[in-house]
This record gives C-alpha cells, sequence and structure tokens, in this order.
C-alpha cells in the first residue's frame, strides 16, 4: 500500500468509496439470503429427522394438490375483477351527492365489512337456495369474494379519487370539458396510478382468502390438501404443500407488482 | 429538471404565425386599437358563508385590451376572475362573454341546465392558474388537444397543428412530447398557456400565473404573455408584477376588499394613484 501525499484525487476517493458501498450491499443480500436458506433448511430437517414425514404420500399426492392451482389462481383473478367493477361503482356511488345512491353505496360498504368473509361465503351456498336462489359452488365462491372485496376496494377507490389534486378537476373544468369527460379522462387515470399499489396488496390477500372457499367443496388448493390429508392421514405434509404454493404465489405476484410499480414511476410524475 | 432560458424570439421567424393565424394584428408599439366590450362583470357579488368577498364588482373589457388585476391577497381578485368563469359561483350579478349573459344562480348552481350555461361560459375563456395545473399523465401535447379533440370536436390532425404552432409561439415545441413532471415550472406554465389558447378562446384569464413560479423562470412567462398581449389576445391577469403591469397593461384595476377602488392606465395608477388606499398599497408593495 502507497500512502497517497497531500490531497487525494477526489474522482478515486468517489470510486473507492462506491465500491466500497456495492461490497457491502452484495455483502448484506447474501447474509440475508442465507438466513433464509439456513432457516428453512432448519425446519425441514427437523419435519424430516421426526421419522415422520411420508414422501411415498408427497410423490403420490403432490401432482394432485399442486393440481388445485390452477382453481386458485382462476377465483381470484376472476373474483378481484369483479371486486374491482363493484369498487368502481361504490366509489362514485360514495362520492355521489344524490342521498339515494350514496345510501346504497355505504349501506353495501358497512354490509359486506361488517360481517365474517366465511359467513358471507356460506350464506350465499347454503342460506340463498332457501329463497330459491341456488348457485354452483364456484360462482357461490366468486360472488362471496367479490362482494367482500369489493366494499375493502370501494374505500381503496374513493381514497385514490379523492387523492386527485383539486386543480385537476378545475383546469379540466375551465377547459370546458363536461363532467363524464372529466371523470374518465383526467380523475380515473389519476386514481387509478394511485391505487395500483392497494390494488395489488388486495390481490394478494384474495390468493390467500380464496381458500375460504374449500368449504364449499370447490376443488381449489386448500380442498385438495385437507381431502387426500385427512383420508391418507397425511394432513402434515399435504398442508405444507398446500402453504407453500400460497406462499409461492404471493411472492412471485408482489415482485411483478413491484416491477409494474417502477415501471409506472418511470413513465411519469 | 433543466431549466432552459428563455428561447431567443427574435430568433424564430415563424412565432407568430398562429396568432396572425387567428386574426390578430402584431402591431408592438403602437398603440392597440381595442374593439368592441367583449367581457362584462356586472354587480358581482359573493359571499363565502357569512365573508363578503366580492362587494358588486363592474368591470367592463374590450377586445384586445389587457386589464391588471392588482390588490393585497385575500382583497378578493382572484375570486373576481375565477367567478368570471364561473369556477366560482357569484352570489349576485352576471357575466357577458361575446354575447353570451349569464346570470347568478347559486339556488340551481348545480342544474343541468345552469351547468351546461356555465360550460358555454367556460368554453369562451382560457384560465391559467399559479399551479399550472397540467395533466401529469398526458404528454405536452395531449394536454394541448385532449380539450380541442373531445370538446370542441376538431380532428386529431388539425388540433395537433393549431397545439404545434402555439407550442412554437410559447418556445416549447421541443418538448411535445414530454411529460409535464420533465419540465421547469416557467415551461409548464407556457404548456399551460398553449393548452388555453388551443382552444380559441375569447379571452385569458391569468390567476396569479408567476407566483409559484422561482423568481428566475418568471421572466419567460411574463415574456409570453407580454407578447400575447402586444398581439391583442384579450386578458385579465391578477398579479403582483408591477413592472409587468406597466409594460403590458392597457389598464390597471387595484381592489380593495372586494371593489374596484381605482382603475385607469398603468401610468395614472402606478405612478400617480388617485386614491389613499392605492397609495398605500403601492407603497408597502415597493417597500418589500
Amino acid at each position: 500500500m502507497t500512502v497517497a501525499v497531500g490531497t487525494p484525487e477526489p474522482r478515486s476517493v468517489v470510486a473507492q468509496v462506491e465500491a466500497a458501498q456495492e461490497r457491502a450491499r452484495t455483502a448484506w443480500r447474501l447474509k440475508f439470503a442465507a438466513t433464509w436458506v439456513v432457516l428453512i433448511g432448519l425446519i425441514l430437517i427437523g419435519l424430516g429427522a421426526t421419522g415422520n414425514i411420508d414422501t411415498g404420500f408427497i410423490s403420490e399426492w403432490g401432482p394432485f394438490i399442486v393440481g388445485g392451482t390452477w382453481l386458485t389462481v382462476l377465483i381470484s383473478v376472476a373474483s378481484i375483477s369483479i371486486a374491482t367493477v363493484l369498487a368502481l361503482l361504490g366509489a362514485f356511488g360514495r362520492l355521489s351527492s344524490n342521498a339515494y345512491i350514496n345510501g346504497v353505496a355505504s349501506l353495501y360498504v358497512s354490509l359486506a365489512r361488517g360481517t365474517p368473509l366465511i359467513v358471507q361465503i356460506l350464506f350465499v351456498y347454503l342460506a340463498l337456495p332457501q329463497i330459491g336462489i341456488v348457485l354452483p359452488a364456484i360462482p357461490a365462491g366468486l360472488i362471496a369474494l367479490s362482494f367482500n372485496y369489493g366494499a375493502y376496494m370501494t374505500e381503496i377507490f374513493r381514497a385514490g379519487i379523492q387523492a386527485v389534486p383539486r386543480g385537476q378537476r378545475e383546469a379540466a373544468e375551465a377547459l370546458g370539458m363536461p363532467e363524464r369527460l372529466i371523470v374518465r379522462r383526467i380523475v380515473l387515470p389519476q386514481a387509478i396510478r394511485i391505487v395500483i399499489p392497494a390494488i395489488g396488496n388486495e390481490f394478494i390477500a384474495m390468493i390467500k382468502d380464496s381458500s375460504l372457499v374449500s368449504i364449499l367443496a370447490v376443488e381449489e388448493l386448500l380442498f385438495r390438501a385437507r381431502l387426500v390429508g385427512q383420508q391418507n392421514f397425511r394432513s402434515l405434509e399435504a398442508l405444507i404443500i398446500a402453504a407453500a404454493i400460497y406462499w409461492i404465489l404471493t411472492i412471485a405476484f408482489s415482485q411483478v407488482q413491484q416491477r409494474l410499480e417502477r415501471r409506472m414511476a418511470r413513465s411519469d410524475r | 429538471m433543466t431549466d432552459q432560458p428563455m428561447p431567443d424570439r427574435d430568433a424564430r421567424p415563424d412565432t407568430h404565425t398562429a396568432g396572425d393565424a387567428r386574426g390578430h394584428q402584431h402591431d408592438a408599439g403602437a398603440p392597440r386599437h381595442l374593439g368592441e366590450v367583449i367581457v362584462t362583470a356586472s354587480g358581482i357579488e359573493k359571499y363565502f358563508g357569512s365573508h363578503h368577498v366580492l362587494r358588486g364588482m363592474d368591470l367592463e373589457v374590450q377586445r384586445r385590451e389587457a386589464v391588471m388585476l392588482i390588490g393585497r391577497s385575500g382583497s378578493g381578485k382572484t375570486t373576481f376572475l375565477r367567478c368570471i368563469n364561473f369556477l366560482e359561483e357569484p352570489t349576485v350579478g352576471y357575466i357577458e362573454i361575446d354575447g353570451l349573459r349569464l346570470d347568478a344562480d347559486p339556488l340551481h348552481a348545480r342544474s343541468r341546465a345552469h351547468q351546461e350555461q356555465i360550460r358555454q361560459i367556460r368554453l369562451r375563456t382560457g384560465l391559467l392558474f399559479q399551479e399550472f395545473n397540467l395533466f401529469p399523465h398526458m404528454t405536452v401535447l395531449g394536454n394541448c388537444i385532449e380539450a380541442p379533440t373531445r370538446v370542441r370536436r376538431i380532428s386529431r390532425g388539425e388540433a395537433v397543428s393549431v397545439a404545434e404552432a402555439y407550442l412554437e409561439k410559447v418556445g416549447l415545441i421541443d418538448k411535445r412530447d414530454e411529460y409535464p413532471s420533465r419540465l421547469s415550472g416557467g415551461q409548464k406554465q407556457r404548456a399551460a398557456i398553449a393548452r388555453a389558447l388551443c382552444m380559441e378562446p375569447k379571452v385569458l384569464l391569468f390567476d396569479e400565473p408567476t407566483s409559484a413560479l422561482d423568481p428566475e423562470l418568471i421572466g419567460e412567462v411574463l415574456n409570453v404573455m407580454e407578447e400575447l398581449a402586444h398581439e391583442g389576445v384579450t386578458m385579465i391577469v391578477v398579479t403582483h408584477e408591477m413592472h409587468f403591469a406597466r409594460e403590458a397593461a392597457d389598464r390597471v384595476v387595484f381592489i380593495e376588499d372586494g371593489t374596484i377602488v381605482e382603475q385607469g392606465p398603468p401610468q395614472q395608477v402606478l405612478d400617480d394613484p388617485h386614491e389613499e388606499a392605492t397609495r398605500s398599497f403601492l407603497r408597502r408593495f415597493l417597500d418589500t
């Protein structure tokens, strides 16, 4: 090592500092990843050491449980889509100056948020037939999930619409734009940008809550895991498989969501 | 953000194309020939709750005239300006712009018929805000063609060529495809001016268009406004820029406590005010 005499050259100092920071970042990430690998490894080894893990069951029934993934994803995507439409209507209802419209929207939000999701699911499937509305399990599940999430998302959309600066509406009004055009072209596009992260979180929650429709014997992930797990007295393996898939799904979607947000942040604002 | 200096307007021979196309003469220096009365505000009063903000304001503005409203903050000048295009519904009084008269009707402010009338008034005016209020999810060009294509329903091609002429005029043609977040404050306000001009309004209303700007960016906006004034664009401007008022105004109106205290040519009102209230305002203004 040579010792520099006098003032060091500033740019080389900057380069050294940056290199050191980069090394520190890499090291941090490695330690972080190692922690996960070690902890998960310990859990798996611990389970294996009990001698109670039946790998035969896993290889025989694993694929069957995993096969429920597509229905879980399908239910989640369909429900979040319907919920988004409900939430848009609900948000404009909650912001409406019309007492009737506002009343309907507010009652919806209050009812849907004030009762348990599982009660709503059972209600649609078990209670409605008594008044002549008989629905198959999957549609019943979709309706209950959409109804419930639509209410929570109504509040998200309402907040998003209110977060669009007042000046945006005024500028559009000053240009002579009629109300419908202002909503469609100025307010909504900006509101949607504001709420996209929150909708992503709702979707992640929906993936997990979709497991509740297993009580209607919809053959999604959790139902399959419970079915074969209980029949074979192998619930430990079955539920670990189901849990792992939910976990992987939510991690994967968080990644997609982060990338989406970063791209939107780059395009403007 | 890059702060570009105001482009040298003399270096751009086609600067006035858009204005000329609209029939404005450019006779800088020569006294302007004002036309018939195009904006009338009559007996405008405004209450916010029990607060009496405007106490009977009357103003007539002629075609091609540049009128500057000055006064303390809280004097009601911004409220008055916003009453002209009904962003604030006056409590009583009426506005007439280019032959369309609209009476204040706060009792039925939200009725469909009244709202449509308001929209017709707004189509005759262009409003510039302190905070610019460009649409952040559209490019500069997108901002400029949004209302022309969707409200005036002119073809996209035509709207684009009109918009380009005005962007050229305000010196932003090279920013046409940028999003507002990439513009400096001065550029945003100039883009907003182009957007307003694209609707071919009868009168431009400016609400303190430079108060949100860094000092070094004020000049580029005032230059554009002054050029428009000299070209004969009718405008009503709420401003604190006394120097600008002196240069560009045909008439200066001093407002205090919701009434017009004094008005006249800029030299008279600013240099030789008749009213003590005006003198005291200007004195305090010059001190600070």
